[in-house]
C-alpha cells in the first residue's frame, strides 16, 4: 500500500487510524486488547498533558458532562470533574443528597429528565449492579460506569493498568494478586477481566467468605492463604474492606482480618523484591494495609493511581464524547420500552 | 342449554391414559359421552357441531399455583383480567395465592376472592388460604374454618414458612381438614440478599447469589417434618436437580408429598437474567443447566406431579429497575401451555403425561374433581393445535401485565378453543384484533 493511498484509508483519528468501536464505557468485559491498549495509549498523552502548567485543551469545548453520583464519591467524582474540565467541557456535579431521587423518582425518570437536557456524557455511579447500564437503555449520550454495585467499575481498572505499564512497560505475562473482598469488589472484577484480557495471570487471596461462588471460572487461581498467594508476583492490589464487613458478618474481627490478610512488610518478602503495590483507596489503614508499606515511595503506587485517574478519565471522556458526530435528535430512536 | 359436538378431535384423556380420534357431546355444561364412537342425531337433538379438525382435546388446564393482584394491586391483575387470561392459556380451574394486600388470612377475605371470582365465570378460582396470620409465619390462620369456606390448600405463598415448629404444628393440624401444605422451599436466610442463582453468572453480573441448597435444605427438613406428623405436603416451584432427588426418594419411602415445577424452570437457565434482565428475575432464580435437565427428568419420570404457571404478574415500575431491587416473578398463564408443549415436541415427555401433569395430577393434589374427561363431569375442556408455529407476544396477552419471561419466544403448539362448564370461554378465530401499541417516546 502507498503511503497516500494509507492515508486515504485513515479515519479521523489521531491514534493511527485506530478506532475505539464502542459508543459507551459499560466495563472492561466485552472490550478488546486494542480496545484496551488503544485507551492506554490515548491516556498517555494526557499524562504528560497534565504535569503541565496549562494543563487545558479544548477537545470538549461546547460539550456537556454531567456526573451522576447515586453513591458517595469524592474521589472517583473530583477525577472525572477535573478530567471533563481539563478537556474544555462544561462539567455539572448531580449530587444525590439534594436531588429528586430522594423524593421517590426512578431511575430511569432521573435519566430521561437529564437526557432532556441534551448532555454529551454521562457519567454514572450507582450502588446497584446492572444500574448503569440500564440506564445507559434509556439516554442518547454516552454512558460511561464510574461504578455499579458489585459488577464493574472499568476507569479504575484502566487506571491501575495504565499505572502498572508505565512502571513495568507491559501487563503480558506478569502476575498479579488482588486480595481482599473480591466478593463485594467491582474494581476487583474490572481487573480480572483487564488483566485477563492483556495476559496478565491473576491470583486473588480472600477468606473464603468474601469470594463470590464460581470466580474461579473466571480464570483466576483463588488462595486463602496470603503468602502463598502473593508469592513470587509482581503486583500486589489490596482492595478496601467495608466497615460494616468486618464486625463478624463476614470477618470475625479488624484484628483477626488483618493478621491473616492485611498487607505488611513480612507478608510483602513473599513476593517479588521488586514487586509494587497497589490500592484503589481509599485505604483502611491497619485493616488491609499497612502504613509502613502503603508509604513505602518505592514499592507503592497509590498516589500513581489516582494522578493515572484523571489521565484515563480524560482519554475516556475525549474519545466517547468525539465519537459522537451528530447532533442530538428527537429521533434518535431512544425507546421507553 | 343447547348441546355441543366436538367433533373430529385427537380426544386425549390423562386420567385414564385415553389418547383416540373421536367425538366428545356436551349437554347442560357436562360432558354426556366421549370416544371414538359418539352417535347423536344433530337435527332431533339441536346440537351444535364444532369440528376440531384434528386438534387435541383434551380436560382444561388445571393451574394450582396463581397470584391475583385482587385485593390490592388491581392494576397490575384482578380476578377478571386473570380468569380471561386463563381462557386464553387453556386454563379453566386455577388456585390463587394468599399474598394480596390484605392478606387472605380470614374468612370473610377468603369470601371476598371467592365472590368476586364467581362474577366472572370463566374459570373455577380456588383460593389457598394463607397458612399464617399476615404471612408472618408465627401463629396459624383458622384452617378448620377456612376449609368450610372454600381454602382449598393452606400456604404462605411466596414466603417459606421457615420457622420449624410453625410447620410442623400447620402439617399436623391441616391433615384432620384433609388439607395439604403447600410450602416455597427456600431457606430465607440463605436467600436473604440474593437475586439470582449463585455461580458463575451471579458473580460476573456483580449480583448476590441464592445457593441450589437453599432449595434442597427447606425440603429435607419438611420431608422429616412430614415424617414426623403424617401430614399433607406440597413443595411448590421447585427448580433443582437436589430437591427433585429429595422429593423422589420421599416417594419412594411412602410419604405423602407432591410437587410442582413452573415453565421457566424447564426452558430457561439463569443465562437468561444475563444483560440484568428483570422479567427473568423469579422466586426461585433460574437455576443452572443441569437443575434445568433434573427438572426435565423429574418432570418426565413422574416425581414432579404437576406443572403450574406460576403466574406473577408486575406492572413496569416493579421491572423498570436495577435487577436486585426488581420484583421476582413472571406472568405464565398464557404461556403455560405452549412452553410445557417444548417437553413434548423435544420428546422428552409423552404428550399423554405431559397432559397429566396440567390437569389431573394438580386437580388430584387439591383434592379438586377436575382435569378429566369423563362421563358427567363438568365440560371443562381445551381445544389446542400441537404444532402450530407462533411466537409469545405479550402484547396480546389478556392479562393486565406483560413480565414474561418468554418474551419473543418462538413456539409451537396454540390454545384453539376453551371452554368452561360447556361454554366457550376463549375461541382464537374469534379472538378481537390486536389493540394498537402503546407508544412512547423520551419526552423532549
Amino acid at each position: 500500500m502507498t503511503d497516500a493511498l494509507s492515508q486515504l484509508a485513515r479515519p479521523a483519528s489521531d491514534d493511527d487510524g485506530r478506532v475505539y468501536p464502542h459508543r459507551h464505557l459499560l466495563g472492561i468485559e466485552g472490550l478488546t486488547r486494542p480496545d484496551i491498549d488503544l485507551l492506554l495509549d490515548r491516556s498517555e498523552r494526557f499524562v504528560d498533558q497534565n504535569r503541565q502548567l496549562d494543563k487545558k485543551v479544548s477537545s470538549l469545548r461546547g460539550r456537556t458532562v454531567i456526573n451522576l453520583f447515586f453513591e458517595n464519591s469524592t474521589r472517583t467524582r473530583t477525577s472525572f470533574e477535573l478530567a471533563g474540565k481539563r478537556l474544555g467541557g462544561d462539567v455539572i456535579n448531580m449530587s444525590v443528597g439534594t436531588s429528586s431521587v430522594k423524593k421517590g423518582e426512578s431511575l430511569i425518570d432521573t435519566a430521561m429528565t437529564l437526557n432532556a437536557m441534551h448532555p454529551d456524557a454521562l457519567v454514572v455511579r450507582h450502588s446497584e449492579s446492572g444500574a448503569v447500564q440500564l440506564l445507559s437503555e434509556k439516554v442518547n449520550c454516552a454512558v460511561i460506569n464510574a461504578g455499579d454495585g458489585s459488577h464493574e467499575h472499568p476507569t479504575q481498572a484502566l487506571l491501575d493498568a495504565l499505572t502498572i505499564r508505565r512502571r513495568k512497560g507491559r501487563l503480558d505475562g506478569l502476575e498479579v494478586a488482588i486480595c481482599g473482598d473480591v466478593a463485594h469488589s467491582r474494581v476487583a472484577r474490572s481487573n480480572i477481566h483487564l488483566l485477563s484480557i492483556m495476559g496478565a495471570r491473576v491470583r486473588l487471596v480472600a477468606p473464603p467468605t468474601l469470594l463470590p461462588s464460581g470466580i474461579e471460572r473466571m480464570g483466576v487461581e483463588v488462595h486463602h492463604d496470603m503468602e502463598r498467594g502473593i508469592a513470587g508476583c509482581d503486583i500486589v492490589m489490596m482492595l478496601r474492606l467495608q466497615t460494616e464487613r468486618m464486625k463478624g458478618s463476614f470477618v470475625p474481627s479488624v484484628r483477626e482480618y488483618f493478621r491473616y490478610f492485611g498487607l505488611d512488610v513480612d507478608k510483602l518478602q513473599a513476593a517479588k523484591p521488586d514487586a509494587l503495590i497497589m490500592h484503589p483507596g481509599p485505604m483502611n489503614r491497619g485493616v488491609e494495609i499497612d502504613s509502613l508499606v502503603a508509604d513505602d515511595i518505592d514499592r507503592s503506587l497509590i498516589r500513581e493511581q489516582v494522578e493515572m485517574g484523571v489521565a484515563v478519565r480524560m482519554a475516556i471522556l475525549d474519545i466517547l464524547v468525539s465519537n459522537q458526530t451528530e447532533p442530538w435528535s428527537q429521533n434518535s430512536g431512544v425507546n421507553v420500552q | 342449554m343447547r348441546a355441543t359436538l366436538y367433533k373430529n378431535a385427537r380426544l386425549l384423556d390423562p386420567a385414564n391414559g385415553l389418547d383416540t380420534r373421536g367425538a366428545l357431546l356436551v349437554r347442560d355444561g357436562k360432558i354426556a359421552e366421549v370416544g371414538s364412537q359418539v352417535f347423536v342425531d344433530a337435527i332431533q337433538d339441536d346440537v351444535e357441531v364444532v369440528d376440531c379438525g384434528g386438534r387435541c382435546l383434551a380436560p382444561g388446564l388445571v393451574d394450582m399455583r396463581v397470584q391475583v393482584r385482587e385485593p390490592g394491586d388491581e392494576h397490575m391483575e384482578t380476578l377478571a383480567s386473570a380468569q380471561k387470561a386463563a381462557a386464553a392459556g387453556g386454563v379453566t380451574t386455577f388456585a390463587t395465592l394468599p399474598n394480596t394486600n390484605p392478606i387472605i388470612d380470614d374468612v370473610s377475605l377468603l369470601e371476598f376472592v371467592e365472590r368476586r371470582a364467581l362474577e366472572v365465570g370463566l374459570a373455577n378460582v380456588h383460593p389457598y388460604a394463607a397458612a399464617t396470620k399476615g404471612l408472618r409465619g408465627e401463629e396459624m390462620t383458622e384452617f378448620g374454618m377456612l376449609a368450610e369456606s372454600g381454602a382449598v390448600a393452606f400456604t404462605d405463598g411466596e414466603k417459606a414458612i421457615a420457622d420449624a415448629l410453625v410447620m410442623r404444628r400447620a402439617l399436623s393440624y391441616a391433615s384432620i381438614f384433609k388439607r395439604t401444605v403447600v410450602q416455597h422451599p427456600e431457606d430465607p436466610a440463605l436467600a436473604r440478599e440474593g437475586s439470582a442463582n449463585e455461580g458463575e453468572t451471579a458473580t460476573r453480573l456483580g449480583l448476590a447469589g441464592i445457593p441450589a441448597v437453599a432449595e434442597v435444605m427447606m425440603v429435607e427438613r419438611d420431608l422429616r417434618l412430614v415424617e414426623l406428623t403424617g401430614g399433607r405436603y406440597h413443595a411448590a416451584h421447585l427448580s433443582t436437580g437436589a430437591a427433585v432427588d429429595a422429593i423422589r426418594q420421599a416417594k419412594t419411602r411412602g410419604l405423602p408429598v407432591t410437587c410442582d415445577t413452573a415453565p421457566p424452570y424447564f426452558a430457561l437457565n439463569e443465562g437468561a437474567v444475563v444483560g440484568y434482565r428483570t422479567f427473568a428475575r423469579l422466586s426461585p432464580p433460574l437455576r443452572s443447566e443441569a437443575d434445568r435437565l433434573a427438572i426435565i427428568a423429574g418432570i418426565a419420570d413422574g416425581t414432579i406431579d404437576a406443572i403450574a404457571s406460576d403466574h406473577a404478574p408486575h406492572d413496569q415500575d416493579s421491572k423498570r429497575v436495577p435487577f436486585a431491587q426488581a420484583e421476582p416473578g413472571g406472568v405464565g398463564l398464557e404461556t403455560l401451555l405452549a412452553i410445557s408443549l417444548e417437553l413434548v415436541h423435544t420428546e422428552a415427555v409423552p404428550l399423554i403425561d405431559l397432559l397429566h401433569r396440567l390437569t389431573v395430577a394438580p386437580a388430584r393434589i387439591l383434592g379438586l374433581p377436575y382435569g378429566t374427561l369423563a362421563v358427567g363431569g363438568d365440560a371443562d375442556l381445551v381445544v389446542f393445535d400441537l404444532n402450530r408455529a407462533g411466537k409469545v407476544d405479550p402484547e396480546r396477552f389478556a392479562s393486565k401485565s406483560r413480565n414474561t419471561p418468554f418474551d419473543g419466544r418462538p413456539t409451537e403448539g396454540r390454545v384453539w378453543r376453551t371452554v368452561y362448564r360447556g361454554r366457550t370461554v376463549y375461541d382464537v378465530t374469534t379472538e378481537p384484533p390486536l389493540p394498537t401499541r402503546r407508544r412512547a417516546f423520551v419526552d423532549a
